[in-house]
C-alpha cells in the first residue's frame, strides 16, 4: 500500500494534511475490519494533539480517534454516521474532520508518509 | 514481529499454517493462535462471513474445542453424576446439550454430551477450559467402572455451517446425511478418510455439522481445502472467531466466561430446560434446588439499542433513573439483524420484554430495550 504524499501520518495511524483535514490510515481501516460506527465532535469543539477526540468501532473492537495537532473543529463527515464503512472502502478519501490547526509547526513532529509506512511494517502489522 | 507468534505457551492448531497462507488475521484466543477473520480480498471480513453462514455455508476451525472420552460400563452413571441434562435419554448417535456444574450450581462448562455407542460417551468442551474439564471429570468419576481419555489433541475439528452445509458435505461422503437429524451424529468416509464422525451441531444457530479428523497437518489442510472446493458453487467462505461470535450471539448461545461461569448459576443463565431436576442425583444438583425455592437476583437477558450506540461486554447497564443495574455479558453489532445487541444480567424486575433500560457507553447512558431471545431463530424448512 503506497501512502499519499501530501499529508502527515501519526503512530496511532491517523493522518493529516496541511490544511487540516484528518482521517484514519489504509492499516487502521484494515487491522480494525468492517467499520460499524463512527462517532465525532460537533463543530466548534476544540481537540488536542495527541488526545482522543472520537471513536471508531468495528463489528469487534472499540478504538479512540486521536487528534494528530491540536486545533478547533471546522467541519465534520456527517456522512460517515451512516455510511461509516465508507472509510473501510477508501480510508484515505473518507476523511473524519477538518479543523483550524492551532500551530502549523505541530505538524513537523509527525511522520512523513515513508516513516509511517516503514513504522507499520516494523509494528509487524496484521 | 509480534512476540505471541513464537511464544511457546501459544497453541496452534494443526490448520494454523493454513490460516496464515489464507492471510487471516490471526489472534490470541484462550491461549491459542487462531483467525478472527480472513482478508477481504478472498471475500472475508467478519460480516461478510457471518452473512455466509446465514445464507450459503462457512467453514470454521474449531480444533481449539476439547474432547473427553467416557467409555466402560459405568460410563453412563458417570455422565450422569457430572452432567446436567439427562443422558439416558440419548440414544446412540444422539448429542445433547449439557453443562458441568459446581456443587454450588455454577458452571465448569457447558459441553455437548454424544453417545457415541452402548457405553461410549464424547465430551466436547470449551478451549480455554480443556485441562480444568478433564481435570474435574476425571476427579469426581473415579468411584465408576470407566475410562476417562482426553482426546483434545487428537482431532482436527471443523465446523461446517449453514443452510448449504449439507449440501457441500454430501459431495464428500458416503453417509447419507439428509438422514442425520439435528443433534445426532453418524460416521462415514469422508474425503477418502475412513470412519470420520460427523455431528449435525454448531455454534451459529444455523443447520451444520462438526467433523472430527486425525489431527495431522496435512490430512487437515487437504479436508480444508476439500471443503473449501467442494463449497465454492454454493459461496462458501472460511470463517474466522469474529464471525462465530456474532452468529452465537445472535442465537443466543452462551460463552463460557461470558453468560455462563463460575460465579453464575442455571437458573441465572436460563438454561432450565437443559438441567433435568427430575434426576435423582448430579453435581449442583442440591445448590439449585435451594436457588430455585430463593429466587435468582439476576437474570439474562436480551438487549436492542435503541438509541444510537453499540454495547460491549462489561459494559454496565444502568436503569432509566441512571442507577446501576446490572452488566452487558456479550454485545455487538448483529450483521444479520443489522441492530446492535447485546446479553446482559439484570435484576429480574427490569426483565420484562419491552423494559426500558439504558447500557452506560463512554459515560453517557444509551437507551435500549429488553427484546425477545433469541435475536435470531433460523428459518423452517420449506
Amino acid at each position: 500500500m503506497a501512502y499519499p504524499t501530501d499529508r502527515k501520518y501519526t503512530k496511532e495511524h491517523e493522518w493529516i494534511t496541511a490544511d487540516g483535514t484528518v482521517g484514519i490510515t489504509n492499516h487502521a481501516q484494515d487491522s480494525l475490519g468492517d467499520i460499524v460506527f463512527v462517532e465525532l465532535p460537533k463543530v466548534g469543539t476544540e481537540i488536542t494533539g495527541g488526545r482522543p477526540f472520537g471513536t471508531v468501532e468495528s463489528v469487534k473492537a472499540v478504538s479512540d480517534l486521536n487528534a494528530p495537532v491540536s486545533g478547533t473543529v471546522t467541519s465534520v463527515n456527517e456522512a460517515l454516521a451512516t455510511a461509516p464503512e465508507q472509510v473501510n472502502k477508501d480510508a484515505h478519501g473518507a476523511w473524519m474532520l477538518k479543523i483550524k490547526i492551532k500551530d502549523p509547526a505541530d505538524m513537523n513532529g509527525l511522520l512523513s508518509a515513508a516513516d509511517y509506512e516503514k513504522f507499520v511494517s516494523e509494528e509487524g502489522g496484521h | 514481529m509480534s512476540a505471541v507468534d513464537t511464544s511457546p505457551v501459544v497453541r496452534k492448531t494443526a490448520l494454523n499454517a493454513v490460516h496464515r497462507q489464507m492471510g487471516a488475521k490471526m489472534v490470541e484466543f484462550n491461549g491459542w493462535d487462531m483467525p478472527v477473520e480472513y482478508p477481504a480480498s478472498i471475500g472475508g471480513g467478519i460480516v461478510a462471513e457471518h452473512m455466509a453462514v446465514r445464507t450459503a455455508v462457512g467453514i470454521f476451525d474449531v480444533s481449539h474445542m476439547g474432547d473427553i472420552r467416557l467409555a466402560g460400563p459405568g460410563a453412563l452413571a458417570a455422565v450422569q453424576h457430572i452432567s446436567m441434562n439427562d443422558a439416558s435419554k440419548l440414544a446412540i448417535g444422539q448429542a445433547q446439550y449439557s453443562a458441568l456444574l459446581y456443587p454450588q450450581g455454577t458452571f465448569v462448562d457447558d459441553v455437548i454430551v454424544h453417545r457415541l455407542g452402548e457405553d461410549e460417551y464424547l465430551l466436547v468442551i470449551n478451549a480455554g477450559t480443556r485441562e480444568k474439564d478433564f481435570n474435574w471429570v476425571r476427579d469426581n468419576t473415579t468411584q465408576f467402572d470407566c475410562n476417562v481419555e482426553h482426546l483434545s489433541d487428537d482431532f482436527t475439528q471443523i465446523a461446517i455451517q449453514g443452510p448449504k452445509a449439507v449440501d457441500v458435505l454430501q459431495k464428500l461422503t458416503d453417509a447419507d446425511l439428509s438422514a442425520v437429524k439435528f443433534y445426532w451424529v453418524t460416521r462415514g468416509k469422508f474425503c477418502g478418510l475412513d470412519n470420520i464422525l460427523m455431528g449435525r451441531t454448531g455454534y451459529t444457530a444455523e443447520d451444520g455439522f462438526e467433523i472430527y479428523i486425525p489431527s495431522h497437518e496435512a490430512t487437515s489442510a487437504h479436508v480444508w481445502y476439500s471443503i473449501l472446493d467442494a463449497g465454492k458453487e454454493f459461496g462458501i467462505l472460511p470463517c474466522g472467531l469474529g464471525a462465530r461470535n456474532t452468529l452465537r450471539l445472535e442465537g443466543k448461545l452462551p460463552l463460557y466466561g461470558h453468560e455462563i461461569s463460575d460465579t453464575i448459576n442455571v437458573w441465572e443463565a436460563g438454561l432450565d430446560r437443559f438441567c433435568k431436576m427430575d434426576k435423582p442425583e448430579f453435581i449442583g444438583r442440591a445448590a439449585l434446588e435451594k436457588a430455585k425455592a430463593e429466587g435468582v437476583k439476576k437474570t439474562l437477558v436480551g438487549l436492542e439499542m435503541v438509541d444510537r450506540g453499540i454495547a460491549r461486554d462489561g459494559y454496565k447497564v444502568l436503569d432509566e433513573a441512571g442507577r446501576e443495574i446490572g452488566y452487558v455479558t456479550s454485545g455487538s453489532p448483529a450483521p444479520f439483524l443489522k441492530k446492535n445487541i447485546a446479553l446482559a444480567y439484570i435484576p429480574p424486575e427490569h426483565s420484562a420484554v419491552g423494559s426500558s433500560v439504558k447500557v452506560e457507553i463512554r459515560g453517557q447512558g444509551v437507551g435500549a430495550r429488553v427484546v425477545p431471545t433469541p435475536f435470531y431463530r433460523r428459518p423452517k424448512k420449506a
